[in-house]
């Protein structure tokens, strides 16, 4: 459950965030992980709803992508993947994993209540 | 999710340094303190601007590195800085990571039974509870430190460097981290290491490979431990070797028996190539 200390650390930011660029209330927080990052996504909505409370992030939804995997076939060649497979899709032929990603990062923010809503 | 562990709270760990050393018994370490240039840098790595939909939504977006702001950007900062210095002071750190019960302390004792004081080794054990395993390790003379996490199911690069900062400054070569027994936490964790090598016992599934793939992929090595036991235990070292290449193509592969000593010359060489 190391979802929690991600929930902390992803928090800790965005509190920080928040006081940087005066966000008050969050309606979304988008999270891009790649598909080694270890994160179970049920786990870290989870926490993480669990743990806004209080925080500018209280009512946000959190919105997560997976950045796909590399994965290759022996007869059909290589292709990506948003999650694991050993046996390849099309042949089921042992499929080996070539290339993916670790990253675990906050890619954007929706504000609810924009203080004003600037129409120009 | 992990049920047998609920790390909660990550600023509340132990470390416990080798009595033989000379420091106080039971030590507790507190948070780093972070100074004001930490925010800062993390609004320049960032990226982050504002757009203002059609509706009049707001949202921002960080354009940071790889298309977004880390989440773990302290600890990863952390692992550079012990990265760093185990660079400096010419450290080989290997991170030992397995479930629980695959043979890392019994490994190590065994490890260190050979190379140790030859090559200067020491050890930092990571577990929940317990000093029980830096006490199976100090017979053989290398410092050992023990970290107890208390609930947390993974050593993350500031216990690391809290605990090798109770380490002597000289005479070390090799240090073994061997991380809290958990196939899933310690993969999220960047410590800094030089390398990962991860244990699958023999009385486990041969297709945890396949089943945990975060913590296979990119290690250096994967032991396959207890190996006296794989044919009581019908454990299939074929299929084992097959789901291992799967996921880590580049892992070393090496079968092993503590007990009987079988496999262990070739552990022992593959550390002298690292040492290299």
């Amino acid at each position: 459950m190391h979802e929690v200390a991600i929930s902390e650390a992803l928090l800790e930011q965005l509190v920080t965030l928040a006081g940087q660029h005066g966000w008050t209330r969050l309606s979304r927080v988008w999270v891009r992980m790649g598909l080694l990052s270890g994160v179970v996504p049920e786990a870290l909505e989870f926490s993480f709803s669990a743990m806004a409370v209080g925080t500018v992030a209280e009512e946000a939804e959190l919105v997560m992508e997976t950045i796909p995997g590399r994965f290759g076939c022996g007869a059909c060649g290589e292709f990506d993947l948003e999650r694991f497979e050993f046996a390849c899709p099309q042949c089921g032929g042992p499929l080996q994993l070539l290339k993916a990603g670790r990253e675990l990062m906050i890619s954007g923010v929706e504000l609810m209540d924009s203080p004003t809503h600037p129409e120009t | 999710m992990c049920e047998n562990c609920g790390c909660a709270n990550n600023d509340h760990f132990h470390v416990h340094p080798d009595p033989g050393a000379g420091h106080p018994p039971h030590e507790h370490h507190e948070p780093h303190e972070q100074g004001p240039a930490h925010s800062h840098a993390h609004a320049e790595a960032g990226g982050w601007h504002a757009h203002t939909a059609a509706d009049g939504s707001v949202s921002w977006h960080s354009h940071g590195g790889h298309g977004g702001q880390p989440v773990l950007d302290a600890n990863q900062r952390e692992a550079e800085r012990n990265r760093g210095y185990f660079r400096a002071r010419d450290l080989l750190v290997l991170n030992l990571v397995s479930s629980p019960g695959a043979g890392k302390t019994t490994l190590l004792r065994k490890t260190l039974e050979r190379l140790h004081p030859q090559v200067g080794c020491a050890v930092v054990v990571g577990d929940l509870e317990t000093q029980a395993d830096a006490e199976a390790l100090r017979p053989s003379g290398a410092p050992v430190v023990q970290i107890t996490t208390g609930t947390v199911c993974h050593l993350d690069a500031r216990m690391v460097s809290a605990a090798v900062d109770t380490l002597p400054k000289e005479g070390v070569r090799l240090l073994f981290i061997e991380n809290v027994g958990n196939l899933v936490c310690p993969a999220s964790f960047d410590l800094g290491e030089s390398h990962r090598i991860v244990l699958l016992a023999a009385t486990e599934g041969e297709n945890k490979p396949l089943k945990y793939p975060p913590i296979f992929h990119g290690a250096r090595a994967v032991l396959i431990s207890k190996t006296d036991l794989a044919e009581p235990a019908g454990f299939d070292l074929a299929l084992a070797r097959e789901a291992i290449t799967q996921v880590a193509p580049q892992a070393e592969i090496i079968e092993l028996s503590s007990r009987t000593g079988a496999g262990l010359d070739a552990w022992i060489s593959l550390l002298e190539r690292l040492l290299a």
